[in-house]
């Protein structure tokens, strides 16, 4: 299923900080809740975090880029994440990462030239005796072979 | 006629379409006029017969597994006519690999409805709470020293001691934290249990607050799991909605309330300071120690932080007594270990066990070798921080002592097996790639010495000086391991290290490979 994200609007962005203002060590909470919403983290709702919790936009910028999770922009249509620890790599995961960034045409980090899919490492889904394993748009797919990636990828490029 | 079925709802039974068997399970019932019952549950942890249908009977639940939604109808049918099907199993208790296991820990998971307190209470749910009510909070913590419970985290603190520091330590606030953010490649315990049975963990951190005198506990806990933070998330509405949670907890005077905090793909957030950082709002920058969390830490308050694993043991400690836990186990490492046994083998998944088991014993007789049927060269255990042993290991007991007098570590558990295709030099040189990207960067051995270190195996890889600098590499890892500021940094050196070591054939110019697993 593709993600349905809100378009950003500030008005939308400090409704969102408030709802989350008042709990203790809100940062990450509240850049989490921006990103479910929006689909990334907009530049422009950094300082209104800062604000909101009396931190300096630096402080609120070196959270943001500290945390692999958070985005400065919008990913691609689908996103496609792959396993790339070391229980998927046992498993055969190396070749089948080789096989869908061959795929799509992109090394993984990457999003297609069409925006639709965004192809991403991810250091273990925790489905390590299913091995190996990747996620597309939040769901999880195990015992990944070539056939079940081919399908993964051309799913995601619909 | 009336069918009563369960079938996993465990984010690694989803992963291999548990979610379509049931759905193809009411469809098939539907075409046949039976009354179907499904429960959802956590998984048993016998991942490569998942999804395992189960039925219930009165002589206890049979097997059905692997299944897929194309089963469905045949399994129906087979049930009806009480006839044979390839995929029964017997009764799933009789499955030597799960009868085997002594589940302390694990007793409840895959077995009852995990949202259900109904469920968990007919089970032996808050008994240890219970017992814990009529206790003074020293008396608790002296049963959690007794049973000789260590941190499950890895280090292998011992958890009475580390509670007991707390519960001294005055101050106006004290907070429990539960790190349940399980980042180890081979490990998934915690994340079962939270899909599982989420109260035994809210049970233990309830026990937790009322010794120790915190009121507010968070279960720090990954991204990469949403479904166990969608079950945690509901179980603490639920319990808090029972009395279980919130001011005088089961009508005592105890005040005790959670939260889950979802961290965002930071793996040094599993150090507990880092992660305190993270709960807090910062960057996941590990703090120097002292002081200990238990004298200043989140918020700056006395705080206990222990594994998922640690305070889920709690409530059979507390309900059975600390002897019943102690009684298992070997020397100094007590009770029994969830062991998670992954990658390359044939029978993958989670294996909670007495310590003392020998790895040999894991890999090649529990685990059944590889999947892909080729040799087994190295298994890595500890996740990602942990070395990587040969065969000729095999006969180490698995226990915390045992492993360090080897060099390597049991950490939270996780064993992944890797068969002769592996080429070492390249694990070893992932490895430092790995705590390169992990790296908080704040101590200069573990920011610096990882990159360092990846370029030079690199090097070694290319066949470039390679005695000159596989002894580089070995310098690096010894800084790694004696100047980095937490264990991300000091244990990068163990897979390297061990690597070097035992597969020492494999560093210098690259050969061709063998054909890699798939």
């Amino acid at each position: 299923m593709t993600p349905v994200y809100e378009t950003w609007e500030a008005a939308r962005g400090a409704q969102i900080i408030a709802e989350h203002s008042k709990v203790e060590g809100a940062t990450l909470v509240i850049l989490h809740a921006l990103q479910e919403a929006f689909g990334y983290v907009p530049e422009d709702a950094l300082p209104m975090v800062a604000t909101a919790l009396n931190l300096s936009r630096a402080e609120v910028y070196g959270v943001f880029t500290f945390y692999h999770d958070f985005r400065a922009r919008p990913a691609g249509r689908h996103v496609l994440k792959l396993c790339r620890a070391e229980a998927c790599q046992a498993a055969g995961g190396d070749a089948l990462a080789a096989r869908a960034e061959a795929k799509l045409g992109i090394s993984i980090g990457n999003t297609t030239p069409d925006e639709r899919v965004t192809l991403e490492p991810i250091y273990c889904l925790g489905l390590c005796a299913t091995a190996p394993s990747a996620m597309l748009d939040g769901r999880l797919v195990g015992r990944l072979d070539n056939a079940r990636i081919d399908a993964l990828v051309s799913e995601a490029q619909r | 006629m009336n069918l009563h079925l369960f079938v996993p709802c465990d984010a690694g039974a989803l992963a291999v379409g548990a979610d379509e068997v049931a759905h193809a399970l009411h469809s098939a019932a539907l075409e046949r006029g039976i009354t179907l019952d499904i429960v959802r549950t956590g998984s048993r942890g016998l991942y490569w017969l998942e999804p395992l249908v189960e039925l219930a009977t009165p002589e206890g639940r049979i097997g059905f597994g692997p299944v897929t939604s194309a089963d469905a109808a045949s399994l129906l049918d087979a049930i009806v006519s009480n006839g044979p099907h390839a995929l029964r199993l017997g009764l799933t208790e009789e499955i030597p690999w799960l009868k085997r296991q002594t589940r302390l820990t694990f007793a409840r998971c895959g077995i009852i409805d995990p949202l259900s307190l109904t469920d968990y209470r007919a089970h032996g749910g808050y008994k240890g709470l219970e017992r814990a009510l009529t206790l003074p909070p020293d008396a608790i913590i002296a049963e959690v020293t007794a049973s000789g419970l260590r941190g499950r985290g890895g280090a292998g603190f011992p958890t009475g001691v580390k509670w007991k520091t707390v519960a001294q330590t005055a101050a106006d606030r004290k907070f429990v934290i539960c790190n349940a953010d399980e980042g180890d490649s081979g490990t998934f315990a915690d994340r079962m249990l939270m899909e599982g049975d989420p109260f035994v963990l809210i049970e233990g951190m309830t026990i937790a607050g009322i010794a120790v005198g915190a009121t507010k506990g968070y279960i720090y806990t990954r991204s990469e799991y949403p479904h166990a933070i969608a079950t945690m998330t509901k179980a603490i509405a639920i319990a808090r909605q029972d009395g279980l949670l919130g001011d005088r907890i089961a009508g005592s005077n105890f005040t005790f309330d959670l939260e889950v905090r979802t961290g965002a793909g930071a793996y040094v957030c599993g150090e507990e300071t880092a992660l305190m950082e993270s709960i807090e709002g910062r960057r996941g920058l590990v703090r120097a120690k002292p002081p200990l969390p238990a004298h200043h830490g989140l918020f700056g308050k006395p705080t206990v932080v222990n594994n998922l694993l640690s305070f889920s043991a709690i409530p059979f400690i507390l309900d059975q007594g600390a002897k019943a836990y102690a009684d298992f186990g070997m020397g100094r490492s007590r009770g029994t270990m969830p062991i998670q046994i992954a990658g390359n083998v044939r029978f993958g998944g989670l294996f909670e066990t007495a310590f003392g088991i020998t790895l040999g014993d894991l890999v090649d007789e529990i685990g059944g070798g590889t999947l892909t049927g080729r040799p087994v060269r190295a298994v890595q255990v500890g996740g990602p921080l942990g070395a990587y042993f040969p065969r000729a290991l095999f006969d180490t007991p698995f226990d915390y002592e045992a492993f360090a007098a080897r060099d390597g570590l049991i950490g939270h558990g996780g064993i992944v097996v890797f068969d002769d295709s592996v080429d070492m030099a390249k694990q070893a040189r992932f490895a430092m790639e790995f705590c390169a990207i992990e790296s908080c960067g704040k101590c200069t051995p573990c920011r610096i010495g990882s990159t360092r270190g990846a370029e030079t195996i690199a090097r070694i890889q290319r066949g470039d000086r390679v005695p000159e600098n596989i002894a580089l590499v070995e310098d690096l890892c010894n800084t790694l391991k004696l100047g980095s500021l937490c264990a991300l940094g000091g244990f990068t050196s163990y897979p390297v290290m061990s690597a070097l070591k035992y597969f020492r054939e494999d560093f210098g110019p690259q050969q061709p490979r063998l054909q890699a697993a798939e």
